[in-house]
This record gives structure tokens, C-alpha cells and sequence, in this order.
């Protein structure tokens, strides 16, 4: 994708970065680090959670303030203080979280903090809805200025915000993660916005962990690690793998090896004619019936809001289950709550492990013990001696980094919480582990660390039960697919199944011949 | 640590994560600030009304008899009355401020606690008035009880309210003081069920009889001394520390108070929870006011139950203590020296106004409420004077630093 437009040094520096180092307290989140961003490109930051990307780029926008180092715009050294200030000098940034208030219309939204008044003091409407239209046909970003916030998709409301750092003056736009919130298909109009303001002189900073999308996207990368520049590399000279390389500092294995499953395990889960009312007293799940033996990955794949957090949830001993039966380990467990469920041996790698897998507030030590407090008290006390023991042994075991026993769960980095789940739900040496989207939001290394780890409890005879939109992830962890269609299991398909066979049976197509 | 650990991106990422990332942050120094501002915020209203603030923050101070502590400091007979006082105020704050302090911890709003603390003392009135045939120590420890229970009885209504129907127990709290305050009118009231059996013109209990008083261990039983429910309070402290830290019961609420749905995926029960912690926080509250009337008041009139906002100041004192066992104890103090120090019988009028001094201590706590409330704030501040001074500290900012 990289054009030959930028070739020759002739092309002037949009913004760039001498030396920037900051520091939290004995931390150093970036450690002298240099960045160029020339006119007219779209310049990736490359690196894992907490590798500094976020950081170096609120340095920029003012919100952070450097301990040392320059910044530089069109070539004249700036200190954004704050936003406002960057804004001025014209660096405009949109955050993975939108700051757009709901309840108000897109061109409300749009003039905030800059209203254009009448005569009376009052919001200029038709100023503010005309200046949205003359700025979305200048850019050819279609957005309805009338339409209210929260009425629109997530995509939409990017484009809002995309649309409002334009409108501010930005020649440097700044997008934190921009795909993270986005589906396949925004993701694909968003490029096409991107390149688009590319051509029109805007220079883009894409900050993302997505190999993929930087090699679609960008033009060139900068890499950081662990607060480190490693290097800045022209797009179209390098490949997935090899970016991958830099940017966790060792070979990673993209896809997961795995031996033929091994035969003979346990029972695992037996789930027979289940059905499972949502939130609105529908059945969401609704007729499912399949089993996980043990050594073996089963994974569920189908379109989200098909069934898929309902089944987890009954699984888990969180929802009640309408009609059917659960069986783990032979186990009757239909009836059973999400503590009879833990006893039982149903692990579970919660899907929102900030909303769930993990309290937040609670240390590390604590958080490990969320499965196994009870069994370890005594007279009802807690032991936090204990505690502190196990923890440190689990953080050794799953290389969980940034954290000693006393730390927050909150101040961990995604990929290190999702360990910190998986270490204590695997500890508790489960008869079946239930994985829902356990690499969501998780760099190639710690996906790495995850797709090994689920292998390896299969290995030791374990029921795996994986759940997942990431089709690539299905197929290189499965031992089977089950379709899940409408809270059914509309299909059984190997994990040698092309992309498009099993894309059609997700949307309900192909059910004829359902196994 | 060994290695380098990589900076977390996420907190901070969100205004309520920074926002949290300073409440915890503030340590000790925050609850201090607060009740500085408080009290300087107050002296500015002693200063509009024309009297001098330091004098009477100074007489206040004397009325406290915290001087007592420091001998050397002067006069010690008055003191050490004045000593006493403050800390039979001081016992139920201690409790009332658990009841709703351990509520806070399990995400929950305990403005309950006045009734709770009603209930308790409508109960243990009655306990301790009849019966006269028991033993004395049995029959203390009879009416503790009773009136602990009661008080959890009732904060265990709204508990149960919120686990089944959800219902807010803000509200049901709030009703259930209302509900509290009548029922004590009517049993004391006249022609009430449990008025005094003497006088029938006065809407007022019987009185606790002699045997089912808490002995006084300091000071002059007549003159109202120190009675042994202080040590009641501080061993309650001990519990409160070791169920919010060392047991499981503990465990769950902190997990539910920080995220009920994290503790649902754990395996607890969280409506159960909401209702163990209710009835744990009425179990405090009850027993303050249990060991009001069996240490001090030794009946009930109507127009303490409908006057009484000791449950009130529990909150207050649950805030400036930042749900600590410790914090809370050190707050009741302070809050207990405040009342005892602007009681009316302790001031001369040449230095403040008697009847205002009451006012005052509302002011003082409504502001310490305010602050608490806008801790935040305070915080920022503090944060922002010392970045200030670092700033100027520092040398200007090189270019680069040499990359170590």
C-alpha cells in the first residue's frame, strides 16, 4: 500500500518526537523515543499492551507531560500543555472510548466547546448542521448532523469524532485503536476514509496491535517495546511475521502447533436439548444440544448474539436454564449455581474479564483466590499469608509481568490480566474449561501465550470448550466446530473447512445437512 | 520486580478510572485535609458573625477536655469531665459509623442508620427496664443482644428488599427511619404501650433499672462518667477490622462492593451478600444504641427518638474514616470532641454564642460531608501544589536524557 509519493527526503516532517521519555513513578512508560510522522502519510505504532503507544501519543495531545525530550510541529518545537493547546497547533486525537455525549445530536456534539451563538446567545443550529455537512462532503464522510448519538453505529460516531478533530484544524490526527470497537466491514470503511485524508495532505498516526491491519493500512511502522523505540521500517518491506518479531523481541508462532488429540479423556460436558431465556424473556439459546469430551477443543463459532453468552452463562452456573440438561463429568449440574458449578469443575475464561474475570480493586493475590477462598479458610478467616504464596507462585508460572501480589488487578495491563484469569482458572484443575473470546483485545504474544496454554490443557485430558469470533483462531485451535445458529447447533464441521463454507453455515445457510 | 514492568495503558484511560486512581491514592492525608478545610471553612462563618474564630475554636477545644491527655497542659478537673463526655458520644459514633461504613464496602448506601440505632435503643429499653429480677450482668448482656438484633432485624428488611425486588436501599433505608421514629413515638407517646408506669403526662419510657446499667469505670457514675461501652466499641473495632480483612464474609462484600458482576463469576451470592451486610451494618448500629440507653440515657423520650441524628453523623463519620476500621474510630473521636466541645454548658457567651454553637457543629459536619463527597477535589489540589513545587525544583528540561 506504500506509495511512491513520500520517496526522496524532500518530504517535510508533519510532526516529530526527539528523545521523548516519561516516566510514572519508577516506571519508564517511554524511554527516549524518537518519532518521525511525514506530511501525508498514515505512520503505524506498532507494540504490545503497555508497550508505551498510548503514552507517547497522550505526550503528544498534552494530556501527559514529558520528563524529557522535544516535540516538533512542521519543523517548530511545541509544549502542548494540555489538549486544548495541542489542538491549537494543530494535533487532533481520537480515543478508543468516544467522547461524544449521547443523548445530543451529531452536529450538538460536533460544535461542543465551540458553539456558534445567535444574536441571543443561543446555540446556532443551522450553523452548526451546516458546518458539519460543508465539512463531511469536503472529506466524503457521510454523516447525518440530525441523527442523535446514540441512534448511530460505533463507526458512525468514529467518523463524528474523526470529523470534529478536522473541524478543529487538525493536520496531525492522532487514532488510538481505531479498529478495536469497529466490525470487519467499519474496519473496511474506515481505511477507505483513511486513505482518503491521506491524500488530502492529513498526516495519521494508527496506533494498533493488529498486524494485519498495519500492513493494509499504513504506510510506515515504528515499533515500541517495553517503552523502547525498536525501530521504524517502510510497510511494504516487511511481513506479518516479521513485524510480529519486532515487536515482542522473539520468533512468535502465529498459529498454535497442536498434536492429533489425544484419546480417552474424561466425560466433560454433555449438553442435551438446552434451552436458555436472554435479558427480554426470549429463548436464546433454544434447543442446543452437543458434548465436549475430554482432550478435546470444541469450539463455537456463529455470529455474535446468536445463543453464544446465554450458553456460557448457563454453562457457568450465572443464567437459569429453562429446559434440558448440563452434565459435567457425568454429573447432573442443570440446577446448579455458579459456586456448585466452580466445585463441580467448570473453569471459565469470562468474556469481559474486566466486567468479570476479574475485581478490578482487588490485588493480584486476592484475585487469585476468587475460585478457592473458601476452601482455604479456616473458621471462616481467611489466610493472606496464603494468599501472597500461591499468587507468587501463579505470577511465576504464567510469567504475569508488571505485578507483584499487592498490586492491583487494575493497574495490569490487558494481556497480563487475561493471564492472571487463566492462571486461576486452570489451577483450580477443572474437569472442563470454558474459554469465551479468551484473546480478545490481546497482542500476538500474549494470543500466543493464551492459544498455547488452552492446547496444553487439552493435552492433559481437559474439555475444552472454546467460544470466539476470530474465525483464524477457530480453525487453528478446534478439534471440531460447532455452528451455533439462532441457539442452535445448526452443524459440525472440521477445522479443515474453508472460510466461506463455514462463513454461509453462520448465517444460516447449509443447515440441511446439520449433523 | 525483577523485570522492567510495562506501563499499564488502562488506568487513567477513563475520567472515573482517574478519579478512583485518586481516591486510593490519597492515603492518610486526604480525611485530614478535609476536616482542615472543614474547620477552616467553619471559622470563616464564627469570623460573620463577629466573633474570633481562634478563641473559639480555642474554647471549643477546652470543651473537649482533650487537653486532659496533656497535663501539663493546665487544669485537669473539668478536663477529665469533659474527657468522659466526649467519649460516651464518641461509643456510638464508633458503631453508627461501622454500620455504615461496612455497608459502603459492599457497594451499598446505609442511610439507615438512625433507625437501626432507634430500633436498638427502643428494644433495649424495654429489656432494660423490665425484668428486674435478673441478674444485672445477664441481663446487660440481654439487652445488648436484643438491641443488636433488632437493629439488624431492621436494616436486614432493606437488605432483603434489594436482593429480591431490587429496591433501592437508599430508599427503603430512609423509609424504614421514618417508620422507626414513629414507632418509637407511639410506644413512648402518651397512652403508649410502653410509656412510664409513674406519670402518665410525660411521653417517655420507663427507666433502665439500677442492676441493668453499664458500670462506670471513670469518673462519677452521678455525674454521668465513662462507662464500660467504650470498650465495648473498641473491641467491636477489633471485629470490624478482622471481618473486613481477615474473613471470608469480608471477602465477599469487598468483592461485591468493587464488582458484583466479577463476584457473581466467583461464585458468591450476591443478593445473600446484600442481605448478610445489611443485617451485620443494623447489628452495629443497634447495639449504639443499646449502649446509649443502658450506659447514659437510661430512657427513652419521644423527642429523642424524633431529635436524636447520631445515625446521620455515622455517615459523616464513615466518610471522613474512608470505611476503615481504624479511619472510622479516628473520625468518631473527632466528630464525638466536636459535639462535646460546642455543647451549650461549655461555652461563655462573650466567646461564641451558645446557641449557635450547635449550628456550628452541623456546619462543620455538613462541610466535612461536602468534602468527602468532593475528596476528589481535595486531592487535585494537593496533587497539583506539589507538582507545582517539583516543577519549580527541577532544572529546566534538557533535551534528551542519555538513554540508559
Amino acid at each position: 500500500m506504500a506509495d511512491s509519493r513520500h520517496d526522496g527526503e524532500a518530504a517535510e516532517l508533519a510532526l516529530e518526537l526527539r528523545g521523548i521519555t516519561k516516566r510514572f513513578g519508577a516506571l519508564k512508560a517511554n524511554d527516549a523515543i524518537d518519532f518521525e510522522l511525514r506530511r501525508g502519510e498514515i505512520h503505524a505504532l506498532l507494540g504490545e499492551n503497555g508497550a508505551g503507544k498510548s503514552t507517547l501519543m497522550n505526550v503528544v495531545y498534552g494530556i501527559h507531560q514529558p520528563d524529557a525530550g522535544e516535540i516538533l510541529v512542521d519543523g517548530v518545537p511545541v509544549v502542548p500543555k494540555n489538549p486544548r493547546a495541542a489542538m491549537r497547533v494543530g494535533i487532533g486525537m481520537v480515543f478508543q472510548h468516544f467522547m461524544l455525549i449521547p443523548v445530543m445530536t451529531v452536529a450538538e456534539n460536533f460544535v461542543l466547546g465551540a458553539e456558534p451563538r445567535t444574536g441571543a446567545r443561543l446555540l446556532d443550529e443551522k450553523a452548526a448542521t451546516s458546518r458539519v455537512r460543508a465539512l463531511s462532503e469536503r472529506y466524503g464522510l457521510a454523516v447525518d448532523p440530525h441523527a442523535k448519538v446514540a441512534d448511530i453505529s460505533v463507526g458512525q460516531q468514529q467518523r463524528v469524532e474523526i470529523l470534529r478533530a478536522l473541524d478543529r484544524g487538525a493536520q496531525v490526527l492522532v487514532l488510538d485503536e481505531p479498529t478495536a470497537v469497529l466490525t470487519a466491514q467499519e474496519t473496511r470503511e474506515l481505511f477507505k476514509v483513511l486513505t482518503t485524508l491521506r491524500e488530502q495532505g492529513t498526516s495519521i498516526v494508527f496506533i494498533s496491535h493488529k498486524l494485519k491491519e498495519i500492513l493494509e493500512i499504513s504506510d510506515r511502522v515504528t515499533v515500541l517495546r517495553r517503552g523502547r523505540s525498536v525501530g521504524t521500517v517502510v510497510t511494504s518491506e516487511v511481513d506479518e511475521a516479521g513485524l510480529a518479531n519486532l515487536m515482542v523481541g522473539r520468533e512468535v508462532l502465529l498459529r498454535v502447533e497442536k498434536e492429533a488429540a489425544p484419546r480417552g479423556g474424561g466425560e466433560g460436558l454433555l449438553v442435551s436439548e438446552l434451552v436458555v431465556k436472554d435479558d427480554r424473556g426470549l429463548s436464546a439459546v433454544d434447543g442446543a444440544s452437543f458434548a465436549v469430551r475430554g482432550g478435546e477443543i470444541v469450539a463455537i463459532a456463529g455470529i455474535d448474539g446468536n445463543g453464544q453468552s446465554e450458553l456460557i452463562e448457563a454453562i457457568t452456573g450465572l443464567r437459569r436454564v429453562e429446559r434440558g440438561t448440563i452434565h459435567v463429568g457425568g454429573r447432573d449440574v442443570t440446577a446448579c449455581g455458579a459456586r456448585e458449578m466452580l466445585d463441580a469443575g467448570v473453569a471459565h475464561i469470562a468474556e469481559d474479564r474486566q466486567r468479570r474475570g476479574l475485581v478490578l480493586d482487588f490485588t493480584l493475590a486476592e484475585n487469585l483466590a476468587l475460585r478457592e477462598y473458601r476452601a482455604e479458610s479456616r473458621f471462616g478467616l481467611l489466610s493472606p499469608k496464603r494468599f501472597v504464596e500461591r499468587a507468587r507462585k501463579l505470577l511465576a508460572e504464567y510469567d504475569v509481568r508488571g505485578g507483584a501480589p499487592e498490586t492491583k488487578a487494575r493497574a495490569l495491563s490487558g494481556g497480563n490480566q487475561q493471564k492472571v484469569v487463566i492462571a486461576r482458572e486452570i489451577d483450580g484443575n477443572p474437569e472442563l474449561l470454558v474459554a469465551a473470546q479468551p484473546t480478545r483485545g490481546l497482542d500476538v504474544g500474549a494470543i500466543e501465550f493464551v492459544h498455547r496454554r488452552l492446547v496444553a490443557e487439552r493435552d492433559a485430558g481437559r474439555a475444552v470448550l472454546l467460544v470466539s469470533f476470530e474465525l483464524e483462531e477457530v480453525f487453528s485451535l478446534a478439534d471440531r466446530i460447532l455452528v451455533l445458529f439462532e441457539g442452535r447447533i445448526t452443524g459440525e464441521l472440521p477445522p479443515t473447512v474453508t472460510e466461506e463454507e463455514i462463513g454461509l453455515r453462520m448465517a444460516g445457510g447449509g443447515a440441511a445437512e446439520a449433523a | 520486580m525483577s523485570t522492567p514492568a510495562p506501563p499499564a495503558e488502562a488506568p487513567g484511560s477513563t475520567t472515573a478510572g482517574r478519579l478512583s486512581g485518586f481516591l486510593r491514592s490519597g492515603g492518610v492525608i486526604t480525611p485530614v485535609l478535609t476536616a482542615l478545610l472543614a474547620f477552616l471553612i467553619g471559622g470563616l462563618v464564627v469570623a460573620l458573625t463577629g466573633k474570633n474564630p481562634l478563641t473559639t475554636y480555642q474554647a471549643f477545644y477546652e470543651g473537649t477536655g482533650l487537653s486532659w491527655l496533656l497535663p501539663w497542659t493546665g487544669e485537669r478537673e473539668f478536663a477529665a469531665a469533659n474527657l468522659q463526655s466526649t467519649l460516651i458520644l464518641t461509643t456510638p459514633l464508633i458503631l453508627v459509623g461501622f454500620a455504615v461504613a461496612y455497608a459502603f464496602r459492599a457497594g451499598l448506601f446505609n442511610i439507615g442508620g438512625q433507625g437501626q440505632y432507634s430500633v436498638g435503643a427502643i428494644v433495649a429499653v424495654y429489656v432494660g427496664s423490665s425484668l428486674p429480677d435478673l441478674p444485672g450482668v445477664l441481663h446487660i448482656l440481654l439487652a445488648l443482644l436484643l438491641g443488636a438484633l433488632a437493629g439488624g432485624l431492621w436494616a436486614g428488611i432493606a437488605g432483603l428488599l434489594r436482593a429480591t425486588v431490587g429496591a433501592n436501599e437508599v430508599i427503603s433505608t430512609i423509609m424504614l427511619n421514618y417508620i422507626a421514629l414513629w414507632i418509637g413515638v407511639y410506644l413512648f407517646g402518651l397512652m403508649g404501650p410502653l410509656q412510664n408506669d409513674t406519670d402518665p403526662s410525660l411521653p417517655i419510657s420507663n427507666d433502665i433499672v439500677m442492676d441493668a446499667r453499664l458500670p462506670v469505670f471513670w469518673g462519677d457514675a452521678e455525674l454521668q462518667g465513662l462507662h464500660v461501652g467504650l470498650f465495648v466499641a473498641l473491641a467491636v473495632g477489633i471485629v470490624f477490622w478482622v471481618l473486613l480483612n481477615r474473613s471470608v464474609k469480608g471477602y465477599e462484600a469487598r468483592a461485591v462492593g468493587f464488582s458484583p458482576d466479577a463476584a457473581a463469576y466467583g461464585g458468591i451470592n450476591v443478593g445473600r451478600t446484600y442481605v448478610t451486610v445489611m443485617v451485620t451494618c443494623g447489628l452495629f448500629a443497634g447495639l449504639a444504641g443499646a449502649i446509649d440507653v443502658l450506659g447514659w440515657q437510661f430512657r427513652v423520650a419521644t423527642n429523642d427518638i424524633q431529635g436524636s441524628q447520631i445515625g446521620f453523623l455515622g455517615i459523616a463519620v464513615a466518610l471522613l474514616g474512608r470505611n476503615t476500621a481504624v479511619g472510622t474510630m479516628l473520625s468518631a473521636l473527632l466528630f464525638g470532641a466536636l459535639l462535646q466541645g460546642t455543647n451549650v454548658r461549655n461555652l461563655d457567651p462573650a466567646v461564641f454564642d451558645p446557641a449557635l454553637a450547635g449550628n456550628l457543629t452541623t456546619i462543620i459536619q455538613g462541610l466535612v460531608v461536602l468534602f468527602v463527597s468532593a475528596d476528589v477535589l481535595v486531592v487535585y489540589l494537593y496533587r497539583l501544589r506539589r507538582r507545582r513545587n517539583r516543577e519549580e525544583e527541577a532544572a529546566p528540561p534538557g533535551v534528551a536524557e542519555a538513554a540508559s
